[in-house]
């Protein structure tokens, strides 16, 4: 495992992305869903909304690095807001 | 068809969940390391933070490179697209001479891409290619190797020469699944070709065309072999498209981070794009049945 | 061609103008796609003298010499080899873990079985270079650097979803109930798909192959980064004799036309499923 180069930070944002997805997977069996449609007119479950957040996410933070280029964790709260936009509209 | 929930189908999935966590996900997870770290030399990591993605979004290698690829896969998409309608329309529908349409075009589609590489390189060539050659003899100056726009119009050419009947089969399938009564209902009203292209073949192909599209952008958007081999991204770094300039970095210089940052990035281009693909390609089908 | 302007215009003389503008048409494009082809035959059975020295558009001095050089020597030939070792391989495991994944999304709904197939498709559009450096890590550390079985498992990465998604586009058309009467038979799962399943989506099976086949041939990055001497594929000899200061032409050009035998010796058989193979199963 030595070639991977594990860091702490790395670990820890693996150990929540695959946190989030048993949370997801555990809730979809708890309270199955229908999908709904929703502003982009298009079937999504909490999984897919889960996607389209994280993918999201991503972009959010690289925009933020990319224009501001300082204070990195407060993109983190651009991207609550995008999730919260998400989960309630898409 | 109606399908049944059965959550022991887990089960038969697993071999190719282990096998491709084993190819994507553990290489991905590594490219995440590598993109916050520093390294010297043999296996030596020091903590790097975002450094390389701030340097990587401001580098203008990367958006050059970036507006390169989009250029690339913006003007092969308008060529193939309308070309490969235009051939599917003139492909007949039976008959032995479909049969040799239908092998030939699919000659090039497999084709080594290095080998469609090493075709254009030789055919583009003054000395001993027979489009250099007849070029030359025309007048005109030509140089692959030396001259961008010519370095360019050989690729885009080549590309095209190599996919398009991608498109023109694909969209000669969604052709072929029109009944012949639509033909003789358009006969009746006595519309014209423009018509019967606009009203009836149009829509009935727009769903392979959405799939055609869609998959030689992506292709198209992670070439590497067949410009790597005739150019080499040349001259200077004038055709350096998006996977030619990730390899120049990741093998040829091993500089592990800023390469690691920069595949991220690509890849959630990527994964945004398949996404979309995805998305369109599940609406169709429900659409369909 | 030149016979079918002959006859066409007997059977539909009033449709004669617009027969030959399409005739004109694929004729055309036709030419435009073998002529870089023929051009590469053509070279192949010249001798350098005559490439480098006269234009010619066809072999005056027809010789196979060419290709006498590559069959005969293990430096070239063995690139043919390692290739189809490894494409072999590739093949096999792909098809062996893609059929029953294809079944299972063919025939049942499961947790997460959207966001699975999306996950596959998105291995399929992942660009070779984000992975290769990786890759090289991954096998170098695992002591299966320039082995056959590092690059079949690295083209696993795009192949497998690719078997996948073609099978699962064959499959679909089985109706199910084919299914539910076996299991009344008594037939258990593994003796149904063995038996009865594989045999009706057949063709499937052999179009799914040859695509995994093809896509492994056709792959250089991979293939080249994870190889150096041992199972350095027939790509990378090519690509790298051009680094070399006097080409050889000749032999480069036969080594090409080998390459595109393996495509054109079954393009005959899978012509009908080109479309369908290329676009996952979805046409």
């Amino acid at each position: 495992m030595d070639w991977m180069a594990w860091t702490w930070p790395t670990a820890i944002f693996f150990i929540v992305i695959a946190g989030l997805l048993i949370t997801f997977s555990v809730l979809a069996i708890k309270f199955p869903e229908t999908p709904r449609r929703g502003i982009l007119r298009i079937e999504t479950t909490r999984g897919d909304r889960l996607f389209i957040t994280l993918v999201g996410s991503a972009f959010i933070n690289l925009a933020w690095l990319g224009i501001v280029g300082a204070q990195q964790p407060y993109a983190l709260i651009v991207c609550l807001a995008y999730a919260l936009a998400v989960f309630r509209w898409v | 068809m109606n399908k049944t929930v059965n959550q022991k189908a887990w089960f038969l999935v697993l071999p190719v969940l282990l096998l491709v966590a084993f190819s994507a996900v553990i290489p991905l997870m590594t490219v995440v390391n590598y993109s916050v770290q520093d390294t010297f030399g043999q296996n030596q990591f020091f903590w790097a933070g975002l450094a390389w993605f701030e340097e990587m979004l401001a580098s203008e290698r990367m958006w050059n490179a970036l507006w390169r690829q989009m250029m690339f896969s913006g003007i092969i998409l308008v060529i193939q697209v309308p070309l490969g309608i235009f051939v599917a329309l003139n492909m007949p529908k039976s008959g032995a001479w479909s049969t040799v349409c239908l092998v030939l075009m699919s000659l090039p589609l497999l084709i080594p891409w290095n080998v469609v590489g090493t075709i254009w390189q030789i055919f583009g060539r003054v000395d001993i290619g027979l489009l250099g050659y007849t070029l030359d003899a025309l007048g005109l100056e030509y140089n692959y190797t030396q001259d961008t726009l010519d370095a360019w119009v050989t690729l885009i050419v080549m590309d095209v020469w190599h996919w398009t009947s991608l498109v023109a089969l694909l969209a000669f399938a969604g052709l072929k699944s029109i009944p012949d009564a639509y033909y003789q209902a358009a006969k009746i009203d006595q519309a014209s070709r423009w018509k019967v292209f606009r009203y009836i073949e149009l829509p009935k192909m727009s769903g392979v065309l959405t799939i055609a599209i869609l998959l030689r952008f992506m292709d198209s958007f992670k070439i590497y072999t067949e410009p790597f081999v005739v150019t080499g991204g040349g001259p200077g770094n004038a055709t350096t498209l998006l996977s030619i300039d990730l390899v120049k970095m990741a093998l040829g210089q091993f500089d592990l981070g800023p390469a690691a940052a920069f595949s991220i990035m690509y890849f959630l281009v990527i994964l945004l794009v398949s996404w979309v693909f995805y998305t369109v390609m599940t609406n169709l089908d429900k659409q369909e049945g | 061609m030149a016979d079918m302007t002959a006859t066409q215009p007997d059977i539909r003389p009033r449709g004669l103008p617009r027969i030959n503008s399409r005739i004109v048409v694929m004729g055309l494009y036709l030419v435009f796609l073998m002529l870089p082809i023929y051009w590469l035959l053509n070279m192949s059975l010249k001798t350098n003298a005559e490439i480098l020295n006269t234009f010619t558009l066809w072999p005056r001095d027809l010789t196979f010499a060419n290709y006498a050089t590559i069959l005969t020597d293990p430096a070239w030939y063995m690139g043919y080899v390692n290739s189809i070792i490894y494409v072999t391989l590739n093949t096999v495991i792909s098809l062996a873990v893609a059929l029953p994944a294809a079944y299972a999304f063919s025939r049942y709904h499961f947790m997460g079985d959207k966001h699975l197939f999306f996950w596959l498709l998105t291995n399929r559009m992942a660009p070779p270079a984000v992975f290769a450096l990786p890759f090289f890590q991954l096998y170098s550390s695992v002591g299966l650097f320039d082995t056959h079985i590092a690059v079949a498992l690295a083209h696993t990465l795009f192949n497998v979803p690719l078997a996948v998604w073609i099978l699962e586009g064959f499959m679909r058309g089985v109706p199910k109930e084919i299914d539910e009467t076996a299991y009344i038979d008594g037939y258990g799962f593994g003796r149904f798909f063995v038996k009865i399943f594989m045999p009706l989506i057949a063709s499937g099976i052999g179009v799914a192959a040859f695509f995994c086949f093809m896509f492994s041939w056709v792959e250089l990055l991979l293939s080249r980064t994870l190889t150096t001497v041992n199972a350095k594929p027939i790509a990378a000899i090519m690509t790298r004799t051009q680094g070399a200061s006097g080409i050889d032409w000749g032999v480069l050009a036969a080594a090409g036309v080998l390459t595109i035998l393996p495509g054109a010796l079954v393009i005959y058989f899978v012509r009908n499923y080109i479309a369908k193979g290329f676009a996952l199963g979805r046409v």
